[in-house]
């Protein structure tokens, strides 16, 4: 059975076509990165799984259950997937332990005493375990976003998501990030990972999927796509953000 | 008993000023206490329906924010002295008797709210919207959005525009001396009449009065803001 299945999705704003049916599916424990040029709706897609963002049509199933059936639960459904964004989104007003709690205490209704020994793990999952009585503002982007991470993990999701994670982050924090990224793919989590990295994408995707104009021109794993891509524009593609973001990955041992 | 103009007020040491003064203050006392209880009134209540009305106008249907915004431009279009007369002697017309002090409540209860909506409005609405998605995305419904990120943040941005809105509904509370509360300006007048004079003195009084009162809240407020303050925000 498949974690995730996402079935000819479309999506257009006013005039402008931005998903023009999009299919794919993710196993458990699958990582999935897909790529694109700016606005061929990759982040419209990934809100599409969760529903922040209603497809014109187009069905999403999350374990054999159709999130996009009006009758389902939505706030449920969407505590069972995670999502950290481009800007982080931490709560300000919030202590970074707060802000991890909030979720399972508000949403999962657990006690606070199971929630804060759940946030505490987490924050020191990803490495946070000193910062926890810190306010978002007082955080560097890299660390903001760690804690998004966190807050997303303390839910305990079936998979998460990820809307270019290290896109707002100044170059020599980006590496911090992906280096959690990394552990939580080879510790067994789904991901679906919207991004330029394509060190990371090389080192931790399972399959790689090019987006453009609205539809995947092409998918396949990270290998193929890289040194054989099929398609003229794919090829255009990858060698633009080579340029601009290297080969390697730039995940870092977070000490 | 003969009126002093101030300044000449060498005339502090003419016993029959500072007897008025003295034997005048509790009675002013006694208005202030109405006009307290008016004006945290009008405060209270503003707050309450003036959140409900924001997020009314936010969250609401098209119905509800019709309603809310049809609302808060009648009662911001106006003036208070209208609306008092409106619901004492307007209403009063029709056999709804209410007393003046219950008028005053409902009406600037009412003028409040629409003043305060308009703050909490602007707040709620300069919270960035990531946030709300972000929580939207853990599975928080409406209601919790609006319970554990929208109202605290804009309740917090709200804190220094609010301070205007509070000294204003205690000043305004003086109006209410048009419809014959006895608030401190009525029980001033009692003594002016009273004393055949020494409008100056007590008006000057109250004056101050208010000054202290007004001084004394915003010094609060500003404490408050200064406790509540996020690293960052």
């Amino acid at each position: 059975m498949k974690l995730l299945r996402i079935e000819d999705i479309r999506k257009s704003f006013g005039s402008l076509q931005v998903l023009d049916g999009v299919s794919c599916e993710l196993e458990k424990g699958e990582t999935k990165v897909i790529i694109g040029p700016s606005g061929t709706g990759k982040s419209t897609l990934l809100r599409c799984i969760n529903l922040l963002v209603k497809p014109d049509s187009g069905r999403v199933w999350l374990d054999d259950v159709e999130v996009t059936d009006p009758k389902m639960d939505i706030n449920h459904l969407r505590s069972l997937m995670g999502m950290v964004f481009q800007n982080f989104n931490l709560v300000t007003h919030l202590k970074v332990l707060d802000n991890v709690c909030i979720g399972p205490m508000r949403v999962k209704r657990i006690d606070k005493k199971r929630a804060t020994d759940l946030a505490l793990e987490k924050l020191a999952t990803v490495g946070l375990s000193d910062k926890v009585g810190s306010y978002p503002a007082e955080l560097s982007g890299g660390q903001q976003q760690r804690v998004s991470i966190a807050r997303a993990l303390a839910m305990e999701p079936k998979l998460i998501l990820f809307d270019e994670p290290t896109s707002a982050l100044d170059p020599e924090l980006i590496g911090e990030v992906l280096a959690v990224m990394e552990d939580l793919a080879e510790s067994g989590m789904s991901l679906v990972v919207v991004t330029h990295e394509i060190g990371f994408a090389h080192a931790v995707a399972d399959e790689v999927i090019f987006l453009e104009n609205g539809k995947i021109l092409e998918q396949s794993s990270p290998e193929k796509m890289f040194t054989e891509p099929k398609h003229q524009r794919t090829q255009e593609f990858l060698q633009k953000i080579s340029h601009l973001y290297g080969h390697e990955s730039r995940a870092e041992e977070v000490a | 008993m003969s009126f002093t103009p101030p300044f000449k007020l060498e005339g502090i040491t003419d016993m029959n000023q500072l007897s008025v003064l003295i034997d005048g203050m509790p009675l002013l006392l006694k208005g202030l206490v109405v006009t307290l209880e008016l004006g945290v009134g009008f405060i209270v209540l503003g707050l309450v329906l003036g959140l409900l009305l924001a997020l009314g106008q936010i969250y609401g249907n098209r119905l509800v924010r019709g309603l809310c915004i049809g609302f808060v431009q009648i009662f911001r279009g106006i003036p208070a002295m209208v609306l008092l007369f409106i619901f004492y002697f307007g209403l009063a017309q029709f056999n709804i008797n209410l007393s003046a002090f219950v008028a005053s409540m409902i009406a600037m209860g009412f003028r409040s709210a629409a003043y305060q909506c308009e703050v909490f409005r602007g707040a709620m609405q300069s919270i960035q919207s990531g946030q709300v998605v972000a929580v939207q995305a853990l599975g928080m419904n409406l209601l919790q959005r609006i319970r554990y990120v929208v109202v605290p943040q804009s309740l917090r941005y709200c804190l220094a525009p609010w301070s205007n809105e509070f000294a204003a509904e205690i000043k305004d509370a003086s109006l209410c001396y048009a419809i014959g509360v006895t608030e401190i300006m009525r029980q001033g007048r009692y003594i002016i009449t009273a004393t055949f004079g020494n409008a100056m003195l007590i008006y000057v009084t109250v004056a101050l009065i208010f000054l202290g009162v007004t001084s004394i809240g915003l010094w609060f407020l500003r404490r408050w803001e200064l406790k509540l303050q996020v690293p960052g925000f």
